[in-house]
């Protein structure tokens, strides 16, 4: 290993989603992804995920990590991410937007768990 | 494993009509279609062009909204799935022969009624429905002819809900980034016109109870030269009880108590060299629209003062009237109280007070083989999210009840046998691929304006460009 060569391909981890009916789903997730990339990148069949597009415009990429995981992310949500966040269903205090959330080597194993709907919070009228 | 679940005759392949092109429809459309190895899956609309109030009610300076859009147009490029446009439901065909044609047939039409105050001066000139308003800036045909004033200064917005904060932010946005989205070109023209500074928004209850949404307020008291003048009073009281709140509750109060009270320099540096301003008043109920003398419109709105009752819950609390009154003067309102579902045909079972078909779990009762989705099955509140999960919902019904022989797919002629029907009566079905004619002709027209799009308006107009070649 030549540390002075670039590295053609990117770093990987792998992840598990739980799915809410208890299955799990492991998976590659390149560093520097996000984890709706990953989501798409790799199929992981969760029905409606990421409406928006990752846009911070839906809350559909809602996923909820585990309390030591969540203190580990670099970075804490920001108001625009709590705000879209506050529609969700099964909103937990380690909960986080997907789309906001990039992965990095430190995340190997990490498991997150895909809440089981969203919330009919918003009242259009 | 399918094709012992399923049976194997392809003569008795299921076939599901939707009615209504929303995230409703589309949504349900999707989850049937991969619940099932053989299902056809037709999705009519009322309009020659799909997706509802995607394209019809999310406000232009919301496109990141819009990208649902594409999920829709993947289930529509699904070969087991068609879209057949311009056809009204309950006018050129009945629900009743819908389900004489298809296995199953779900409703998502949803919400397309507003409700009335029932006060005096409703009919004025230039008092309009944010329904309206909102399909007069979005281009929506039955709306282009909606004539709005916007020659005053003030305007009153009644309602407080996510809807009247959109009414209220396109009234106040400046110009030049409302030129950037795909608001149609004759509101850009009278809005580039408008002498509105300020737009009141009042709502009948607390700053506790808004239905609207933490993003909506934020975008609001952040817009670029605005002000944003908060009810002092009301809030004052608030500052002991916030924390007991349930989170989104917490942060929506907080966020209007900060700014009324106490706001951060990131937001008073926005609003110091402010051109336009907006009001959020509280505890308020329109009791009368006074007209200016020559009848011509609305001169001011009277208001009885409320104060809130009952309910440990403050969340739920009521507001009942005072002896007090106050006046607000205006040259435009909007009543945004809430949209409201109508019925399609006399065949299918309404309920009119709470304007949505009553069902359990998307079923329609007592009528086998008759679902819905959406607004229309829930009522107008939820966003897109919300739509999406009840569609979900009802679209795993769906599927449950075609795999237990509980409905039958036998001598159902599906769409050949509708559009023949439709055929001999003269109305010109669009497909999807006539839609993406007119998806094509609305992003050249808007490439030349500067816009993502120009929406083509006119019905006749959008039937002209799907028949082209
Ligand atoms: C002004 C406004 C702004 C909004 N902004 C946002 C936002 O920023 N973010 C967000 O997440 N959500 C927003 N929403 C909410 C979102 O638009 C709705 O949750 C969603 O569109 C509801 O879906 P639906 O399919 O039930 O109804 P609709 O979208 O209304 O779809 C119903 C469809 O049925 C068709 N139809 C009606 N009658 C017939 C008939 N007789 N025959 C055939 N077809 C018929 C209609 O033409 C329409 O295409 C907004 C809503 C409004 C009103
Ligand atoms: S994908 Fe919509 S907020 Fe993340």
């Amino acid at each position: 290993f030549c540390s002075s060569v670039p590295r053609l391909k990117k770093e990987t981890v792998t992840l598990t989603f739980l799915m809410p009916d208890g299955e799990r789903i492991e998976t590659p997730a390149k560093v520097g992804d996000n984890l709706l990339d990953v989501v798409i990148e790799n199929d992981v069949d969760i029905d409606g995920f990421g409406a928006c597009e990752g846009t911070l415009a839906c809350s559909t990429c809602h996923l909820i990590l585990k309390p030591e995981h969540y203190a580990q992310l670099p970075e804490p949500p920001t108001d625009e991410e709590l705000d879209m966040l506050d529609l969700a269903f099964d909103l937990q205090d380690t909960s986080r937007l997907g789309c906001q959330v990039v992965v990095t080597k430190n995340m190997e194993g990490w498991e997150v768990r895909v809440p089981a709907g969203v919330a009919d919070a918003r009242e259009p009228s | 494993s399918y094709c012992c679940r399923w049976g194997s005759s392809r003569s008795a392949d299921p076939h599901v009509a939707i009615v209504g092109s929303g995230p409703a429809g589309f949504y349900t459309a999707q989850q049937i279609i991969k619940g099932h190895p053989t299902v056809r899956v037709d999705i009519y609309e009322k309009l020659p062009v799909p997706f509802g109030l995607v394209r019809f009610g999310v406000a232009p300076d919301h496109p990141e909204v819009k990208n649902c859009i594409h999920t829709f147009t993947q289930t529509a490029h699904r070969d087991r799935c068609s879209f057949i446009g311009n056809v009204q439901v309950g006018k050129d065909i009945k629900v009743a022969d819908l389900q004489k044609a298809y296995t199953a047939v779900v409703l998502c039409h949803g919400s397309s009624n507003d409700r009335k105050l029932g006060i005096p001066g409703e009919d004025l000139p230039n008092v309009l429905s944010a329904r309206s308003f909102v399909g007069w800036y979005n281009g929506l045909p039955e709306d282009v002819g909606l004539s709005v004033n916007l020659d005053c200064e003030t305007a009153i917005v009644l309602g407080h809900g996510n809807v009247a904060l959109d009414v209220a932010r396109v009234l106040l946005t400046p110009i030049d980034i409302l030129a950037k989205t795909d608001i149609s070109d004759y509101s850009m023209d009278a809005l580039s016109k408008s002498r509105i500074k300020k737009v009141v928004l009042v709502g009948r209850r607390g700053p506790l109870q808004v239905a609207f949404t933490i993003k909506e307020l934020r975008e609001m008291i952040t817009l670029p030269k605005c002000r944003t003048v908060i009810d002092l009073l009301t809030l004052s009281s608030l500052n002991e009880n916030i924390d007991e709140l349930p989170r989104p509750r917490r942060r929506l109060t907080e966020l209007l108590y900060n700014a009324a009270v106490n706001p951060p320099e990131k937001y008073t540096k926005i609003w110091n060299d402010a051109t336009r301003e907006w009001h959020l008043k509280f505890l308020r109920s329109p009791s009368e629209i006074v007209p200016t003398s020559s009848k011509e419109g609305p001169e001011a709105v009277k208001f009885i003062i409320n104060m809130l009752e009952g309910d440990d819950d403050p969340l739920r609390r009521k507001a009942v009237p005072t002896d007090e009154t106050d006046v607000i003067p205006c040259g435009l309102v909007l009543r945004s109280i809430g949209y409201k579902g109508v019925p399609l045909d006399e065949t299918v079972p309404f309920d009119t007070s709470r304007g949505v078909i009553p069902n359990k779990k998307g079923r329609v009762d007592g009528f086998p083989g008759l679902y819905c989705s959406g607004w229309i099955a829930e009522g107008p509140v939820f966003v897109l999210a919300g739509a999406m999960n009840n569609a979900f919902a009802t679209g795993k019904v769906v599927l449950e009840d075609l795999g237990s022989s509980k409905l039958s797919s036998e001598n159902k002629g599906g769409k050949d046998a509708v559009l023949s029907a439709l055929q001999q009566k003269g109305v010109k079905t669009v497909t999807f691929t006539d839609w993406e004619k007119i998806d094509q002709a609305e992003i050249l027209l808007g490439e030349k304006a500067g816009k993502p799009r120009e929406k083509i308006v006119s019905i006749k107009e959008m039937i002209r460009v799907a028949s082209s070649e």
